[in-house]
């Protein structure tokens, strides 16, 4: 019988069979358009034809102010977008897991903007800031906050600004939603035996639920930097990048070269920062995983 | 709380006033006169809509159902079997939900293009699918390694094949598993369906609601109460199948990608 059991448990080219499907649909639609990006890289392709050109569009791309200025402005971008979600995540959690009434409805309330597709929330977006008839530019007229209609997406700096906040509305929900699944997670007896010794809400909140979720906190703000960094529709929407390039960001810049212009050659070098790029985040992310999961088996 | 509804309200509300009332300066909070009338209205503004909204419905649906034909075997696989490379390659899987797609955009445009490709449905279908694999193959592993192995051992023992093992103990179990995963599929594919659409088709009649709907934002004044009375029906089927399904699929989703 043992032997049986054994022929049911250990035949890996079953194993294998199974997964062979998904393995090569992946390997087609995800791993060969990576190296073909790279191998593109290093040519001038665009719909004419291509020639290999060595390292030019790197050159070029590296020595142009523009391009480093779209870079350093994706990583300010990027900075304010994940730590805005975080705190508001952390709040609307700690809110979220207290005792109050018909927490239930509002834990389903904060989830839409998570779950509508991007694309539809930003049309919203883009008339909530409608310089003339948006709500925003109306309550700011109205209390005299703006003297006349204000384009909140026509200038630079307010662009920047309102591209920021559009993607922290995306992305707060579900930093939210982890957060809260951490601390509901967190043992009551923790909170029980220093309630007995009279510890007040704030220490519970930072000696115990903080400690306690900071694995999540920190894979949180890895995975929402990636996600932020990738962030494509948002700015796409509402601003185009614009106004002149004031919210450009990596991965606008990349589309932009490529499928804008069909300059593809410039496009793949600039596609080829982005996926370095996200390669050392995921490799973060992945060598964290991996410590936390040792640290949860060994106790 | 505010800040997270107030768009989906404004929205709402933009839908039910009058055009002229939105367009009036200097800028009212009220209307008066508050109707449904853009929803009636719209289908004669965007005269595609029905076709936007078939094409968003049957995207999803192809795209959600063919994931999971890849993902069952695979899911099963990890669930079930020790192989080398086992733990790695689902580190792989998970690396791969964070590339964006804008990445692989040009090879893939290149291919469709040569082979002709471009603006069909099938542009927007293939790449979705690898994009949704690699958290469905998670997320179903975890539902696969809850059946109990044993049953299926005692079943193998008194002679049952693989097949009848499939049939009568891991179908009806995993069930509820495969509605969930399913459900995100279909949800993850709806959601994405924008990058790819705009990049891999200009044919109208193959556009799902939010490139369209996008494309019309572009040209003519934008009669904003109906593309908000549009934007709402677009938005509506996902967020019912969410309001109904909220609790599975955010205790799934969390306990994948936390816990691990």
């Amino acid at each position: 019988m043992k032997q049986k059991l054994k022929s049911y448990n250990a035949q890996t080219y079953i194993a294998y069979a199974l997964i062979a499907p998904a393995a090569i649909y992946i390997i087609l639609i995800v791993a060969w358009p990576l190296l073909e990006t790279i191998r593109l890289s290093f040519t001038n392709s665009s719909l004419a034809g291509e020639d290999y050109v060595g390292l030019e569009n790197y050159q070029k791309m590296f020595s142009s102010k523009k391009f480093n200025g779209i870079v350093s402005r994706t990583f300010i971008w990027m900075f304010f977008s994940v730590s805005l979600k975080l705190i508001i995540g952390l709040i609307g959690a700690v809110l979220l897991n207290a005792n109050l009434k018909g927490r239930s409805i509002f834990r389903v309330l904060v989830m839409p903007p998570w779950v509508v597709p991007i694309a539809i929330g930003m049309l919203g977006w883009l008339w909530l800031y409608n310089g003339y008839f948006g709500i925003i530019a109306g309550v700011g007229m109205r209390t005299g906050i703006l003297d006349g209609p204000f384009g909140f997406l026509a200038y630079k700096q307010s662009a920047f600004i309102s591209t920021i906040i559009a993607d922290v509305w995306v992305g707060t929900p579900m930093v939210t939603v982890f957060f809260l699944a951490a601390m509901q997670g967190v043992p009551r007896d923790l909170y029980e035996a220093a309630y007995c010794d009279g510890a007040s809400r704030w220490d519970r909140f930072f000696k115990i639920t903080l400690p306690q979720i900071t694995p999540v906190i920190i894979t949180m703000s890895l995975l929402s930097a990636i996600w932020t960094f990738n962030s494509f529709e948002i700015i796409w929407i509402l601003t185009e990048g614009g106004p002149r390039g004031a919210t450009t960001t990596l991965i606008i810049d990349t589309y932009k070269q490529a499928l804008g212009n069909y300059k593809f050659g410039r496009g793949a070098a600039r596609a080829v920062v982005v996926m370095i790029l996200l390669m050392l985040f995921a490799g973060f992310y992945l060598a964290l995983l991996a410590r936390i999961n040792r640290k949860i088996s060994h106790g | 709380m505010i800040f997270i509804l107030l768009p989906f309200v404004e929205m709402f509300y933009a839908s039910l006033r009058p055009l002229d009332h939105l367009f009036r300066s200097p800028y009212q909070f009220y209307s008066d006169d508050l109707s449904f009338w853009a929803y009636r209205e719209m289908w004669n503004t965007v005269p595609m809509l029905p076709r936007y909204i078939f094409n968003s419905f049957f995207l999803a649906s192809v795209t959600s159902i063919i994931t999971l034909l890849f993902v069952i075997p695979a899911a099963y696989a990890y669930a079930r079997f020790k192989f080398p490379f086992k733990n790695s390659s689902l580190y792989i899987l998970l690396a791969i939900n964070m590339f964006s797609g804008a990445v692989l955009l040009i090879p893939l445009y290149k291919v469709l293009r040569t082979f002709g490709l471009l603006n069909t449905y099938q542009a927007m279908i293939v790449p979705g699918v690898a994009f949704l694999i690699p958290t469905s193959i998670w997320l179903l592993k975890s539902y696969f390694a809850k059946i109990p192995i044993d049953l299926e051992e005692a079943a193998f023992v008194d002679g049952a094949s693989r097949v009848q093992i499939l049939r009568h103990i891991i179908a009806p179990l995993s069930t509820p598993g495969l509605v969930v995963v399913g459900i995100y599929a279909f949800i993850g594919s709806y959601a994405q369906q924008f990058l790819f659409a705009i990049t891999f088709n200009q044919k109208k009649e193959y556009m799902p609601i939010p490139s369209g709907l996008y494309e019309f934002i572009g040209y003519t004044t934008v009669k904003w109460n109906e593309m908000m009375a549009a934007s709402l029906v677009g938005i509506a089927p996902v967020l019912i199948i969410f309001l109904f399904l909220q609790k599975y699929i955010v205790a799934g989703l969390t306990s994948g990608a936390v816990k691990n």
